[in-house]
């Protein structure tokens, strides 16, 4: 145990080498909180499977490779990036490596909506990002989001003021481009009382290398907010991507989010929503595709602090290679959340006998007059289904693949923004394909 | 109808089947010709639907004796597909929904792979929408069925149009109905019935699974088979649809009964 921890210890101060030399923000409190991430760094630990939060996931493949702080200045060309172009979001704030890339970024006007860098933008926004920035995400528990918040600098800021509909999607787009390196994306979005918009939060490679991609967004709903939040996650396939991300919910506000988990050899996405008020209402849905050795980890919980709250939530897992998928989704009703109504489903699709899935849905009711549905299911293809397509002349490959990416289609279904759909619709093709 | 020089399209002789190690079938003969059109009756649990699943080859049922030969090949040594390929054709008696897959994306894949197997061209969506419009028109089917999830939500007249919709496209040699009329109110009988009317053609024939005789009012067979425990107990014509009707199934089992004794 103490070797762990001192080997966990060295590991952290490597990885923190570089914040020294990260600039200065101009705004005090924000140095201070960079400060205070720094001292939580060093009292924290990288957790391991002992901890019961992170039992599934071993981290030790991360922790035996050394990574150093994203570099500036990798001269991408607009052609570089095209191919990540989401044609409905006219406003699109693209970091590379972690560092904001304004030549790549293009942000059109949209009402009064601010997308943009959250260093530059610090002064303008203050009041907003005071009140949001660091509140949200609990660093000082998880050593991820210390570490990111150590690291806090450039990030994207969206602020839709009161009563303001964004017309377009935000793209928030995060490419990762070299070997060895570590990045802290960073993401804020700040939805006013009875505005609505919708962002897509989208890790991508240039290469297949071996990185670290940690991040943390905060998400926060005024009074009958509507946010939609689309996260996919498309890393390199050697990549190491862990990201926290925590949304508060305030009165009659909806929140909608699709997550997507294609890439990265190891992946944890922590996603907690807090209903801080009465007749809040979230949907989180998740799809994680994965095959080979590749790891996904999804935690997820929601908290009903107040009552008349709705949640729902899907949850798909396809795994296969000999890869693991852990599902952990954890749902508070506390004793004051009288009348909420809550579902959760896990579903998980295993495509070989070598592939592993933990599933673990995790209710915590203390009121008594609530609703509350939930269940899991793990299996192969559905017989009956296969049959009625062979039945019709499809092969059985043709039939399972079918089978496959129509399992998770329902989720993919479910993400608002058409293009994006059409891509992951074709992702999902391809990996069913590839799939044994 | 019944054709002198019809081409013998199915010819299954002393067939057993078992599901999960219990024998189902027990002995199964039947001559299909070209251009007939055979109704399978009995009571519930006389091998009826297994025997149709058995020809199309679902994994689950077992064929443990007996041959079949369909179009002078070797039916049991075909997989599910090579059937379906040659033009074998089963309506489900419980279509199976599939969620996240558009009916008309696995139309036109059932379609495109029986085509591609008979040498002739496959079509692109836009091409295929037209032509399985026009299909629906004979069903009486509304085309925002294409859009929706292979099965999903239909009722169970809807689920029926789909099978028969299927039939349509595939145009099968041999098509086997699973109760294709359970399910269906008088209407969407009378339209389900005149769409496989005018799917007969004297080159393929048809079998029909029905537990009733009302179906056999608006296709009206040539021969009518009646099971019991997994044997073909009585066969006649039309009439004896009409008699079932009337006189219900115990008279066979027992007529058959008796005559099995006599033998014994």
């Amino acid at each position: 145990m103490s070797a762990t921890r001192t080997f966990a210890a060295g590991y952290l101060e490597s990885l923190l080498a570089g914040q020294p030399r990260w600039p200065a923000s101009p705004l005090a409190w924000l140095n201070k909180l960079r400060a205070e991430a720094v001292d939580r760094v060093g009292v924290l630990t990288v957790p391991t499977i002992r901890d019961e939060e992170w039992r599934f996931t071993d981290l030790s493949p991360l922790t035996k490779l050394s990574f150093h702080p994203a570099r500036m200045a990798v001269g991408l060309k607009a052609a570089d990036v095209e191919r990540f172009r989401i044609e409905e979001a006219t406003t699109r704030l693209v970091f590379v490596d972690g560092v904001h890339a304004p030549e790549l970024s293009s942000v059109a006007r949209d009402g009064d909506v601010v997308v943009a860098n959250l260093s530059a933008a610090g002064a303008a926004h203050a009041a907003a990002i005071d009140l949001h920035l660091g509140r949200h995400v609990e660093f000082r528990d998880s050593v991820f989001a210390a570490l990111n918040t150590a690291f806090l600098h450039d990030g994207a800021l969206v602020v839709v003021p009161r009563d303001v509909s964004a017309v377009a999607p935000v793209h928030l787009l995060f490419i990762a481009t070299q070997k060895d390196a570590a990045s802290y994306p960073r993401c804020l979005v700040v939805a006013e009382s009875g505005s609505a918009v919708t962002v897509v939060e989208d890790y991508v490679a240039l290469q297949p290398e071996t990185y670290f991609t940690n991040t943390v967004t905060e998400i926060a709903l005024g009074d009958s907010a509507h946010v939609d939040h689309i996260r996919v996650q498309r890393d390199s396939g050697q990549a190491f991507h862990i990201a926290n991300c925590a949304v508060s919910l305030a009165h009659s506000s909806r929140y909608r989010s699709v997550s997507v988990a294609l890439g990265a050899r190891i992946s944890r996405y922590d996603l907690n929503v807090l209903h801080t008020a009465e007749d809040a209402d979230c949907t989180i849905d998740g799809l994680a595709l994965i095959g080979e050795r590749q790891l996904a980890d999804t935690h997820t919980c929601i908290d009903h602090a107040k009552p008349h709250g709705v949640s729902r939530q899907l949850h798909k897992c396809i795994v296969g290679g000999a890869a693991h998928a852990v599902f952990n989704g954890k749902i508070i009703v506390r004793p004051d959340a009288q009348r909420t109504n809550s579902s959760q489903s896990s579903r998980n699709l295993l495509l070989t006998p070598k592939t592993h899935v933990d599933t673990k849905p995790q209710l915590e009711i203390f009121a008594d007059d609530v609703k509350c549905a939930h269940g899991a299911t793990v299996g192969q293809l559905d017989s009956e289904a296969l049959f009625y397509l062979t039945s019709r002349g499809l092969s059985d490959a043709a039939a399972r693949n079918l089978l496959t990416y129509a399992f998770g289609a329902e989720i993919i279904d479910r993400i608002p923004v058409a293009s994006l759909k059409h891509w992951l619709e074709q992702a999902v093709l391809e990996q069913t394909t590839r799939q044994p | 109808m019944i054709q002198q020089n019809g081409k013998t399209l199915l010819e299954v002789r002393g067939l057993t089947a078992s599901v999960n190690g219990i024998d189902i079938l027990k002995g199964i003969d039947l001559t299909v010709r070209s251009g007939e059109v055979h109704a399978l009756m009995g009571p519930n649990g006389s091998g009826k639907s297994t025997f149709a699943k058995a020809l199309a080859g679902h994994p689950s049922y077992v064929v443990t004796g007996g041959t079949v030969f369909y179009d002078g090949k070797n039916l049991l040594e075909l997989n599910p597909e090579e059937r379906a390929r040659a033009g074998l054709f089963l309506g489900f008696q419980y279509p199976v929904e599939i969620p996240g897959v558009a009916n008309s994306q696995f139309l036109r894949l059932a379609y495109n792979t029986v085509q591609a197997q008979r040498g002739n061209d496959e079509l692109d969506p836009l091409e295929f929408d037209d032509f399985v419009r026009e299909k629906m028109k004979l069903l009486e089917m509304n085309p925002d069925f294409l859009d929706r999830s292979v099965n999903e939500g239909f009722s169970g007249g809807e689920k029926k149009r789909n099978e028969v919709l299927q039939m349509a496209l595939l145009e099968p040699r041999l098509a086997i109905l699973d109760e294709t009329d359970s399910g269906l109110d008088i209407d969407a009988l009378r339209v389900v019935a005149g769409g496989i009317n005018q799917l007969a053609t004297k080159d393929n024939a048809i079998v029909l699974v029905t537990h009733y005789q009302r179906l056999l009012n608006y296709i009206v067979p040539d021969y009518v088979h009646v099971m019991d425990a997994g044997r073909i107990v009585k066969t006649g014509g039309k009439e004896l649809a009409l008699e079932l009707e009337t006189r219900g199934y115990d008279w066979v089992s027992a007529e058959h009964g008796a005559a099995a004794k006599a033998t014994a």
